[in-house]
């Protein structure tokens, strides 16, 4: 069995427990991760495939692909981080006035 | 022998990880286990002969990544790890998940085998690039739209990151002062400054340019911002507007002035090709580094939010 196809095969698990985990987890954090795991997997068999060429040095364009997708894919996450900051700070403003409203009226 | 163990062990870890990762109680441990999930994966591109990747994986995907996730996990609340829908549909899991992998791994194996890829047409045309680095020529000549717009995509994200949290740019008022981290910070500061400036030049000869360089910069920022008073950079401040800019416009400029002479977009002449991708590259450098460290709050977290009992 060549290496490729063993990483190739990884990398599908990868994306395989990634999307199952998005769809089964409520936690907004751990469904950040999902997709990052998910992510991990998709560039993982993209460069394993970069790999098959028979002899010489791994084809370059999806090296470069990949590169690009790591980028894109912590500005993804970085936003997805900020806007659950947001919901749980909106979140704790909630009931915090839920807390005093009662008192108050 | 010692290849196929390490391919083989290095396959089989990095699923688990994966699976470690999204069943684990705790966010913080999950969280810890994706940074080594990252570190696994930086070594499985180093065995796939693809050290930019591993670069930029080890230093962007699992330092700024693991760093940011961490400071989520102090925001968020711990305690919501979700009990219930643990164990009962653990069985449910695997099988979807092995139903899905036999279906992707179907498709993958039945691509033609040995196929050339793009490699010998990129070899083909290496020498009018500009660079002697594949991976470079491909990232800013032979397919500069990638990257042109995947700084815009950086760009929006820090944006966004900004516009949902406005406050966040308010420098902490309880600034740590830790006398051991701040002395690591300035002993670290010259190697990351020389660290980053090598993987910049060396980018059109071998592994690096502006990514691996700006995300290690963004590392040391991120260590200035824990560990001294520096703050994050303000979005209000022009200064820091132009710097975010500085990588986008002179992109776009470099790839409309053909235009202007007959050519194509970003068609670069190719005598000047070599000193155009340096340029550019140092320009995305200072873009990336900025907006990486934007990503990155400065406000520490409030402390008094979970008292709880009244």
């Amino acid at each position: 069995m060549n290496p490729w196809v063993l990483y190739a095969l990884s990398g599908m698990v990868m994306f395989s427990v990634g999307l199952v985990g998005l769809f089964t987890h409520q936690h907004v954090v751990k469904r950040i991760l999902a997709a990052n795991i998910m992510g991990s997997g998709v560039l993982l068999v993209l460069v394993a495939l970069a790999r098959r060429v028979p002899s010489g040095p791994p084809d370059p364009v999806p090296h470069a692909l990949v590169l690009t997708g790591i980028v894109v894919s912590v500005s993804s996450t970085a936003l997805g981080v900020a806007l659950a900051r947001r919901i749980s700070r909106l979140k704790s403003m909630d009931a915090a006035s839920s807390r005093t409203g009662p008192e108050g009226s | 022998m010692m290849d196929a163990l390490l391919d083989g062990g290095l396959a089989l870890s990095l699923p688990f990880l994966a699976w470690l990762v999204l069943h684990t109680e705790a966010l913080s441990q999950a969280v810890v286990l994706f940074v080594a999930m990252g570190l696994m994966s930086a070594l499985a591109w180093a065995r796939l002969e693809a050290p930019d990747i591993a670069l930029v994986e080890a230093a962007v995907g699992t330092g700024l990544t693991g760093a940011l996730l961490m400071h989520t996990l102090s925001w968020t609340e711990e305690s919501q790890a979700e009990t219930r829908t643990r164990s009962t549909r653990w069985l449910g899991d695997a099988l979807a998940a092995t139903v899905l992998t036999a279906v992707l791994g179907w498709a993958v194996l039945a691509l033609p085998l040995h196929s050339q890829g793009l490699g010998p047409m990129v070899k083909a045309r290496l020498e009018e690039s500009g660079v002697d680095h594949p991976v470079t020529a491909v990232l800013l000549n032979f397919r500069g739209y990638d990257t042109l717009l995947e700084i815009a995509v950086l760009l929006v994200a820090a944006l966004g990151a900004r516009a949902v949290n406005p406050r966040t740019e308010r420098p902490s008022l309880e600034t740590a002062d830790d006398p051991l981290t701040g002395e690591l910070f300035r002993m670290t500061t010259p190697s990351v400054l020389l660290l980053a400036g090598y993987l910049v030049w060396v980018g059109a000869h071998g592994p690096g340019g502006a990514f691996q360089a700006g995300a290690i910069l963004a590392g040391g920022g991120v260590v200035a911002i824990l560990t001294t008073r520096v703050g994050t950079p303000r979005m209000s401040s022009w200064q820091v507007r132009w710097a975010l800019l500085t990588g986008p416009l002179l992109f776009v400029g470099v790839a409309v002035a053909p235009l202007f002479s007959g050519g194509q977009l970003l068609e670069f002449p190719p005598r000047l090709a070599g000193t155009l991708i340096f340029i550019v590259e140092l320009a995305l450098t200072v873009s990336i580094t900025l907006v990486l460290l934007m990503f990155f709050p400065a406000v520490r977290p409030p402390k008094v939010e979970h008292e709880g009992t009244p």
